[in-house]
């Protein structure tokens, strides 16, 4: 059975998973993105406790795999009580994994503001909260967005892992279907078209454009 | 394609020149950097070239060493073709193999010394004559501390570039260039980069090899008093031509031209 | 509340140390492949023909931007498919160690176009073939840089080796599950593997650096 022909027959099931991939990828992205912000903040703050919890979490998450995440999360927690539903249990997971690795960003983004940023805006009797959300951040902002493309690649690829835990995003129909038909090539060749166009024609354009709007928004050209 | 037949495949004769420039030009799209240069040296021969910055000094070394190709002309090395090779009777440009056997003939050091910082100083120089000339290793390590011994770094023989000055490391560049035995030695601005309290220390070593050793050299610098010093001819080069050329007296004591009298006047004022 | 149970930790650490064994086993096999294989990819898109660069960079693209789980399921099915059957770690390692080459090709991309101009025309006037150049002079001296991302990686790839559960081998995850389906226990499994995971990974980051270090001093930049 030809590439085509596959696709005719089973594009309403692969679309269904796509469609379950983009909302892990979206709702994963927006917690990441909050966490990434909080910790790498916390990591640079001079409370130890705040410091040291911000330390813990990004090694904990970084230093272990997504997958024994995942599982974690789905399987361990529930024997404390807390249940959680498996598409909600997808998303967190692979949001609290790339929101370890965001923090780094996030706080490499802020150490490379240049000290006199920080001065001209004590200078001027901002705030500390003040002098990071009006002055840092913004700066930061767009020295760390070519990391987060990547990054964001990275967080696409990793909903697939939802997967194992049954939500039926774009790879667990893939499996499905090579599971009824074996026909592995077309399946999985069309599951990895469909990641590659999401990747090339989706996530990094709108990675691209926020770098352009942000650095526009800098004065930068 | 230009029409090669009236460039001879070899040059013949009593004096043929160590270095011969015809008819050469380099252009980048639209901007010529070089506009048809004729330009012969002869063997043992030491020529300066100088000039303000853009006027295609550099570019004459660069083509010398291949680092640039040509846009028309031909370059020739010791009477035989160096851009091009003989084909059917005729000149083609020359492909790698033909570029390889050619350059072995030319050495070149530059203003930023680019030795090799993974590799001391003797092993800078060993690099070439064991693996591109197929020396011994013992071959090559006394041919290489004889020459660091003429350049005054025998004691810093296992010392990394990172660890040498600026003038040292010249130093050392020029004994690798000398290691390969080249006929022809290019010297690209070699004491540009360097802090003025060591620009000695090089320039004495470049003395030295002209006044003991037969080779042809050319040289770029900014250094008026020593071209003037070792130079047996100075070419002053204007906007990708030779404005001007002489003997070093004359070129520096009596220039002709009015653009050579500005440039000099120039020069000794920023001086 | 679920209660942790150490005598079932002990009881099924031996099984877990000899997973732990086939889990850096995969890492280290899959790495060697990446390596090797990345070296090429990157020099691949360094040849004189702009068409050879072309297909090299977009299957880098291709591989890098689509998830390895759903590669790895590409490799062990589809050659059954046309009769060529893999053995779970060899299609494994040929899934991982390709996927990280892609990664590490572009590691070494950044590490060979770091090294300064001049030291190519250094070698030009040595009169160096070109295969005597990226030898002696420019891979030694694009190492060094390489070397953080080549390390980052090395831990990556250990990090990924779960997602080869999928297909049966029997690496940490892969035993975990198995421990925890026949016993009905996860809480102490997945919570080992978690805390090997991080023994040896944030270990590992650190041995890297030192690494690192040394190279550079040994090399003399």
């Amino acid at each position: 059975m030809s590439l085509i022909d596959f696709v005719a027959q089973f594009w309403p099931r692969l679309l269904s998973g796509a469609g379950v991939t983009v909302a892990q990828f979206l709702l994963a992205a927006v917690l990441g993105v909050a966490i990434s912000l909080f910790m790498g903040l916390m990591k640079l703050s001079t409370n130890p406790l705040l410091k040291g919890a911000a330390v813990t979490y990004i090694e904990i998450f970084r230093g272990t795999s997504l997958v024994v995440q995942l599982y974690w999360i789905f399987f361990v927690l529930p024997l404390f009580g807390i249940t959680i539903e498996k598409f909600t249990a997808g998303y967190i997971a692979v949001g609290m994994n790339i929101g370890a690795y965001g923090a780094e960003l996030v706080r490499g983004g802020i150490l490379s503001v240049p000290k006199g940023q920080w001065e001209a805006s004590l200078a001027i009797n901002m705030s500390p909260a003040q002098r990071m959300r009006r002055i840092i951040l913004p700066q930061a902002l767009v020295n760390m967005l070519p990391p987060w493309g990547n990054l964001m690649i990275e967080l696409l690829k990793g909903t697939a892992l939802v997967s194992l835990i049954s939500v039926a995003d774009l790879m667990f129909q893939a499996r499905q279907i090579n599971a009824t038909t074996f026909l592995s090539a077309q399946v999985f060749g069309a599951a990895l078209i469909i990641y590659y166009i999401l990747a090339r024609f989706f996530v990094t354009p709108l990675m691209r454009w926020l770098e352009r709007t942000m650095s526009r928004k800098m004065g930068k050209v | 394609m230009q029409d090669l037949s009236r460039f001879p495949l070899e040059l013949t004769g009593d004096d043929v020149p160590m270095v011969r420039f015809q008819q050469v030009r380099k252009s980048y799209g639209s901007l010529t950097v070089l506009d048809n240069l004729d330009l012969d040296v002869a063997p043992g021969e030491m020529v300066t070239i100088i000039g303000p910055s853009g006027s295609g000094k550099t570019t004459v070394l660069r083509m010398l060493m291949t680092l640039e190709t040509i846009n028309g002309g031909v370059i020739y090395v010791d009477g035989k073709p160096l851009t091009h090779m003989p084909k059917g009777g005729k000149l083609v440009p020359a492909n790698e193999r033909h570029l390889r056997n050619r350059r072995a003939d030319i050495g070149m050091c530059f203003q930023h010394f680019n030795l090799f910082p993974h590799m001391t100083a003797l092993e800078n120089c060993m690099e070439g004559p064991v693996h591109v000339l197929g020396l011994t290793k013992a071959e090559a390590r006394d041919r290489s501390e004889d020459l660091l011994e003429l350049v005054g770094m025998i004691d810093k023989k296992d010392q990394h570039p990172s660890r040498l000055s600026g003038g040292q490391q010249q130093r050392v560049a020029i004994a690798r260039a000398l290691a390969m035995r080249p006929k022809v030695m290019l010297f690209d601005e070699v004491t540009s980069a360097l802090d003025p309290e060591v620009i000695g220390e090089v320039t004495n070593v470049i003395r030295g090899l002209v006044d003991e050793h037969n080779l042809t050299m050319l040289m770029v610098t900014h250094q008026m008093g020593f071209a003037r010093d070792i130079s047996d001819r100075v070419c002053f080069f204007y906007a990708g031509r030779i404005e001007e050329q002489g003997t070093p007296a004359d070129l520096f004591g009596n220039p002709q031209k009015e653009r050579t009298q500005q440039f000099l006047s120039a020069v000794k004022e920023a001086v | 509340m679920f209660e942790w149970k150490w005598d079932f930790v002990w009881e099924i650490m031996p099984r877990l140390i000899e997973a732990t064994g086939n889990t850096l086993l995969a890492a280290g096999a899959g790495y060697a492949i990446a390596v090797v294989l990345g070296l090429a990819l990157a020099l691949g898109q360094r040849t004189p023909y702009a068409v050879v660069t072309f297909v090299v960079r977009e299957f880098v693209e291709f591989i890098r931007s689509t998830p390895l789980i759903l590669q790895i399921f590409f490799v062990f099915y589809v050659g059954p498919q046309f009769g060529i059957r893999l053995s779970p770690w060899m299609s494994g390692m040929i899934a991982i160690g390709l996927h990280y080459a892609c990664y590490l090709s572009e590691v070494y991309r950044g590490g060979i176009e770091s090294v300064a101009k001049g030291q190519w025309e250094a070698a030009t006037a040595l009169n160096m073939t070109t295969a005597q150049k990226y030898r002696r002079i420019i891979i030694p001296q694009a190492i060094p840089p390489a070397l953080a991302g080549m390390g980052n990686y090395l831990v990556g790839i250990f990090k990924d080796t779960p997602m080869l559960s999928v297909i049966g081998v029997a690496e940490l995850i892969h035993t975990a599950n198995a421990i925890g389906s026949e016993n009905y226990r996860f809480l102490e499994p997945y919570t080992m593997v978690g805390i090997i995971f991080l023994a040896i990974s944030l270990p590992a980051a650190g041995l890297i650096r030192l690494f690192e270090g040394r190279v550079r001093r040994k090399l003399g930049l």
